[in-house]
């Protein structure tokens, strides 16, 4: 453990699930796992902008994540075509322009699997600071619109009835996304972001009471999905964002079966 | 109570002038003594008009129920007092630091978020537990208070979002479709207790509903509407006028009739407690 490249993977993937934790209860409560996903992808595009003027790779993913969620609320004022339609639509043409954009400035050559999987064993200090800095902001924010996030996510009309500032909220809340995004981007990759926020909060669904228990439960099982993914790719010699998500999944598994069966008798 | 009645080709413009006394015109002058008062509101959706210039006014300790076919504009017109839409043209005027309890149509209960009955109160105001446990004894559902929302029955479920619109102690009550999902033996008591409630705290109500015979058991005041006010006033008189036997039936108008001669000695605009008005055909228990 005394390894620097493997301290660094574990700190930077252990404070990645405590901010994608919470964030994540809200992101599968207001069902918008296809949102993430789109505005995730967007993110090769600032990763190509970065490497083309050679920025910090997370800061000019910021920057399209935020631009791409703005373009995105603009465009649910439309209903001609269906938000997911437009989503679906978004995240590959996001995608393409992505890697036509990294192609161009870096050649035929260049290693995308590092962006869409992420290299999380290539953290870098920086890296460490998004998460821990950026990562306290996200949270902060989120815990300051909380109730009013819970009640809009409960019933959005009897929140706004009650005078929440649901426009307002809902802004908060796709600004704190879009940073937490940038942030795991460069660490798990464009493809395994969304995963890293959806899945420990779904696997924590069935062991929660109360909303705040669900996010602690998500973080605990984001935590330990990091560790045992972490130790997983060192023993097998696997890719570390990938491992993750595979403990990932294998903590869903073990957390819905029980439920799913006992549903069937 | 003044019978009023608007055609549809009315179409009256707000008005600005608050010279009128309270018993004008309903058109021309905002109500001084109501809670919220609405003049003139006026909504079109692609070249059809759901709203054709609507005048509503709810006073303190008043129940107004808002009966009209399916498509008339109902639930527009509550999303409007509401503040949650706004009309093309008209007004509301709602008194100083008023606050709402909202009780929404169909509630439905999202299984993704844990949330308990508790909770799902409290989220109104970040009330006190103390007041969250006292407003559910009274719609008589402090034994909920620990279980998930997800796991009520239709009545219990409405007991639990009016106890959370009680919770912020409501100057004026708005109740959508409130029994929807309930059986008919909850529905009276429902309404009873909205009743008993509505006397105690001195609140305004504002009903909405497509079940006829009930509403008017414990309504001081009905607007019947069908993108414009068809007619309004006391139940009997409502009951009586032409545009409610052509928009509900004659059979309705009949059946309206003999549920209302019982309650004549109810309306009491100056806010006098009333009597108990449980409908006594029906099985009626207040607490449970």
């Amino acid at each position: 453990m005394a390894e620097p490249f493997l301290m660094r993977a574990l700190l930077a993937g252990l404070g990645l699930a405590v901010i994608a934790a919470p964030l994540g209860c809200f992101v599968v409560w207001r069902r918008m796992a296809y949102y993430g996903e789109t505005v995730a992808q967007a993110g090769l595009i600032g990763i190509a902008v970065g490497l083309a003027f050679s920025l910090d790779l997370t800061a000019s993913v910021l920057v399209v994540t935020l631009a791409v969620s703005g373009l995105l609320v603009l465009l649910s004022r439309q209903q001609l075509v269906p938000f997911d339609s437009l989503l679906g639509l978004m995240a590959h043409a996001a995608l393409a322009i992505g890697v036509i954009a990294a192609s161009l400035v870096r050649g035929p050559q260049l290693d995308f699997m590092a962006f869409l999987f992420g290299d999380i064993f290539a953290v870098t200090g920086s890296d460490l600071r998004w998460v821990y800095l950026g990562g306290a902001v996200a949270l902060a924010a989120l815990v300051a619109v909380w109730r009013p996030l819970l009640a809009l996510s409960v019933h959005e009309d009897l929140a706004a009835a009650e005078g929440v500032a649901t426009e307002r909220t809902k802004v908060i809340f796709v600004l704190v996304l879009a940073l937490v995004v940038a942030i795991a981007i460069k660490i798990v990759g464009v493809l395994l972001t969304i995963a890293f926020l959806i899945m420990p909060a779904a696997a924590a669904r069935p062991l929660a009471e109360t909303p705040e228990q669900m996010a602690v439960i998500a973080a605990i099982f984001g935590m330990l999905s990091v560790a045992s993914g972490l130790f997983l790719s060192i023993s097998l010699d696997t890719p570390g964002g990938p491992s993750i998500v595979l403990m990932l999944a294998v903590f869903f598994a073990a957390s819905i079966f029980p439920t799913v069966l006992r549903r069937q008798r | 109570m003044v019978l009023h009645e608007h055609g549809p080709d009315d179409g009256h413009e707000p008005h600005h002038h608050h010279d009128a006394g309270p018993d004008a015109h309903p058109s021309s002058a905002h109500d001084a003594k109501a809670l919220i008062s609405a003049r003139g509101l006026w909504l079109e959706r692609s070249g059809r008009a759901i709203l054709q210039g609507v005048d509503i006014d709810i006073r303190p300790r008043e129940i107004v129920t808002l009966i009209g076919p399916n498509g008339a504009g109902k639930t527009t017109l509550v999303r409007m007092l509401l503040g949650l839409q706004a009309p093309d043209r008209g007004e509301i005027v709602r008194r100083k630091g008023l606050v709402i309890g909202y009780a929404p149509q169909r509630m439905e209960v999202d299984r993704a978020i844990p949330l308990d009955v508790g909770r799902f109160v409290a989220l109104a105001a970040g009330a006190a537990q103390e007041k969250i446990e006292r407003v559910l004894a009274e719609v008589g559902a402090s034994q909920l208070i620990e279980r998930q929302l997800s796991e009520l029955s239709g009545g219990e479920l409405q007991r639990v979002v009016l106890a959370r619109a009680l919770v912020r102690s409501p100057d004026l009550l708005v109740l959508d479709e409130p029994v929807r999902g309930v059986d008919y033996a909850g529905e009276a008591e429902l309404y009873t207790l909205i009743g008993r409630l509505c006397s105690e705290a001195g609140f305004g109500v504002l009903l909405v509903s497509h079940d006829l015979h009930v509403v008017m058991a414990q309504s001081d005041r009905v607007i019947c509407l069908n993108r414009h006010v068809c007619c309004s006033g006391v139940p009997q008189s409502v009951a009586l006028h032409p545009e409610y036997a052509r928009l509900f039936g004659p059979q309705a108008a009949r059946a309206f009739g003999l549920y209302t001669h019982q309650h004549d000695h109810r309306h009491d605009l100056a806010g006098e407690p009333r009597p108990p008005m449980a409908p006594d055909r029906r099985p009626s228990d207040q607490e449970s």
